[in-house]
């Protein structure tokens, strides 16, 4: 059967110029009217650079998209993943409209309605009746046909007692539930959801998963779907695209896409490796050749971990003071300094010679965020030999959850406990 | 940098295409009109909110005209001598002013729109055109407040015993105000397309609104500038908002005189400026945000 493409994006590219708007700007325009009315090449549409954030490049103009291409089936749900700056809200503009792209085409055969941050347009001093016929209205609906859904949005929104006051004194958690519910019965046969599962609280968000599902299952429409958070794109889409500096970098199934994609944006410093003594770090007293955290869960030690993962933290150290007998400890510290746990002990290190060192740490212990190791060691009379305040930095990923939430979960760790339950 | 596309199997039933290029002109009326509930609950909006939280609401639609009349006949007609004829000038200056604030209503309204709407214009696409229109007609909700006032005191001077009398081409009135709307409507789409990458444009329209009033024949008639600065009256008579702002006197209060070529000129002027203003909104608005 040939497949129905409801959108076809083709050699897709937008550019745009760095640096501020000013002076510069004016002579940038008249150079490029100049050309223009001598029928020649656009001078500025050639330069460019991959658009890599952390790295300086040559010219003022980047290319924030770069040869997009991919088609959406009907009734697809399409995750679109990447780290900031990948261009996923830049696709997402184009998508929507707002801005145009420099080159290519984006072909549609249905209606595109994008929830990029909720809210748009709201006005606090009107009510929240007065506010769906507002944003609706933004969002493209008529008049008609706000007020034939008009009891399914405010019940859906479970604001119907402040329904006639004004929207300013709604709590921010209120604004969103309302704002999704006008977005979820547009009825578009495209609709675009930017990172709006962030906010509300659990139940909402369960009701909005269960919302966003009908729209593609029962509806048969088609939902594009961009957010950072890993475990609500794995359970919502069938398809996933991972994008990098501008371009499309992953394409398939969402598991493979999204597993490809940690793996390569951890910007974490999980290894530290070296060859030679000279080289390692460390000073005249101890060197330290090899440091990492393995996943001690899988075979492969350098898959990504998760907060299922048992991990082996594992040193492999020069001693070269006088004494076999040092001391060596480290902290587990969260991104933000607080010690998670410590743990040490004194140990017999040949002298002048490698020694390899294991530290287990359990699994379902700590919670999807960035940790660091501080390593210290000591004579055995507690003389300090050699400190280092970040040696390593990892990450700790999500899974994917049972309970439909998908917000983060409070707290330094996560251990898993156990519940009793008697009745009496 | 043109990709010729290969298309294999050719299908021309996509619904819309999103491309670079712009045509060179294009406004889509069709997806305006389906947009006009969108235009109505924006002239509702603005009407409802803009005096919220005040207490004397509404009524400062009419503090402002009735003040600046005040001021312009104690300064204009009692300190520098201006005569207006057979009218009364407070009269004479709140007609000028009734008609140049919707003016200027809609130049200053329209002006800042992809500036001060760049928030919802980043996130949703609609018709840009809807947001600069609901402006201009909001803004005729007050002008109508504002005219209320104009002729409860024409009443009140018409009982005072003045010699006041209607003109027939009173009829034709709708018509100029419509003109001065669209010539707002125009000017404040074109400034409000240049203000989005040249900032310099917002400044300018501060005092020139506050320039260009003086060159409006608002508080003196035109006869009076050609009589007075025989060498400086043609600025004022290549001004089509003098033109607007003189005939709106001619309907209202019967005085001064219609100049048929001087509307016509107006006429062209204002269709031009619309036009022009049009075409370059319509360019501004594919690519604004990544200016603004």
């Amino acid at each position: 059967m040939e497949k129905d493409i409801i959108l076809k994006a083709e050699n897709v590219s937008k550019q745009y110029r760095l640096g501020q708007v000013g002076t510069g700007t004016l002579s940038h325009d008249i150079n490029r009217w100049w050309h223009q009315i001598r029928g020649k090449e656009n001078p500025y549409l050639k330069i460019g650079d991959t658009n890599d954030r952390s790295t300086k490049g040559d010219s003022d103009y980047v290319w924030a998209l770069q040869d997009i291409n991919f088609e959406v089936e009907r009734g697809e749900v399409l995750g679109i993943i990447g780290k900031n700056g990948a261009g996923k809200s830049t696709l997402l503009k184009i998508l929507s409209k707002v801005t145009a792209p420099t080159t290519g085409s984006i072909k549609s055969r249905g209606r595109i309605a994008s929830l990029l941050e909720v809210g748009t347009g709201f006005h606090g001093e009107m009510t929240g009746r007065e506010n769906i016929y507002l944003n609706g209205a933004i969002l493209g609906m008529t008049k008609k046909e706000i007020s034939s859904k008009l009891n399914e949005i405010i019940d859906f929104s479970g604001c119907e007692r402040y329904i006639d006051t004004p929207v300013k004194r709604y709590s921010s958690g209120m604004t969103v539930r309302l704002a999704f519910a006008v977005a979820a019965f547009l009825e578009p046969e495209i609709l675009v959801i930017d990172e709006v599962l962030a906010v509300g609280d659990a139940e909402f968000q369960k009701k909005a998963i269960g919302k966003m599902q009908d729209i593609s299952k029962g509806e048969g429409r088609t939902v594009l779907f961009v957010s950072h958070n890993m475990a609500a794109i794995e359970t919502l889409c069938t398809r996933v695209i991972s994008m990098q500096y501008g371009r499309i970098c992953g394409d398939g199934n969402a598991t493979k896409v999204i597993s490809d994609y940690l793996q390569n944006s951890s910007f974490s410093e999980r290894k530290i490796n070296f060859d030679n003594i000279q080289e390692a770090i460390g000073n005249e007293n101890i060197r330290i050749l090899y440091a990492a955290i393995e996943n001690a869960s899988v075979p492969d030690k350098e898959d990504v971990i998760d907060v299922t993962s048992a991990m082996d933290f594992k040193l492999k150290i020069v001693n070269q003071t006088n004494a076999e007998r040092i001391s060596l400890g480290y902290d587990l510290t969260t991104i933000k300094g607080d010690v998670v746990f410590g743990s040490g002990g004194k140990f017999d290190c040949k002298i002048g010679k490698i020694t390899e060192l294991c530290c287990k740490i359990p699994a379902n212990l700590l919670n999807d965020d960035l940790y660091q190791i501080n390593v210290y060691f000591h004579t055995n009379e507690m003389r300090g030999l050699y400190n280092n305040g970040e040696l390593l930095t990892f990450e700790v990923k999500d899974v994917k959850r049972e309970s439909g939430y998908l917000g983060k979960i409070n707290g330094i760790i996560r251990p898993q406990l156990k519940w009793e339950i008697s009745h009496e | 940098m043109k990709n010729k596309m290969h298309n294999n199997n050719v299908s021309n039933d996509w619904l819309f295409e999103i491309t670079p290029k712009n045509k060179f002109f294009s406004l889509n009326l069709k997806e305006v009109w389906q947009y006009r509930d969108l235009l109505f609950l924006f002239v509702k909006r603005d009407v409802i909110t803009v005096y919220k939280q005040t207490v004397l609401g509404p009524l400062w639609y009419l503090i402002q005209p009735l003040f600046t009349s005040i001021t312009f006949t104690i300064i204009f007609n009692n300190v520098a001598g201006i005569n207006t004829g057979t009218v009364p000038p407070f009269l004479f200056n709140l007609a000028g002013i009734t008609v140049w604030n919707y003016f200027t209503a809609c130049l200053n309204g329209t002006s800042d729109t992809f500036k001060s709407n760049a928030a919802i214009f980043g996130k949703v696409y609609f018709p840009r055109i809807i947001t600069p229109l609901s402006v201009v007609i909001s803004n005729l909700i007050k002008f109508g407040i504002q005219f209320f006032i104009f002729i409860a005191f024409y009443i009140f001077y018409y009982f005072k015993g003045a010699n006041l009398s209607l003109n027939g081409s009173i009829l034709l009135f709708p018509v100029l105000i419509t003109i001065m709307g669209i010539l707002g409507l125009g000017l404040g789409m074109l400034i409000s397309s240049m203000v989005t990458k040249y900032r310099d444009f917002s400044y300018f329209i501060t005092f020139g609104i506050q320039l260009l009033m003086y060159l409006s024949a608002v508080m003196y008639p035109m006869e009076l500038i050609k009589e007075k600065l025989p060498n400086y009256g043609w600025i004022v008579e290549y001004n089509p908002l003098a033109y607007i702002i003189e005939t709106g006197r001619y309907m209202l209060l019967d005085v001064g005189e219609i100049s048929i070529p001087g509307l016509l000129y107006t006429l062209v002027i204002t269709i031009a400026v619309f036009f022009i203003g049009l075409l370059v909104f319509n360019k501004t608005e594919k690519s604004f945000i990544d200016t603004v």
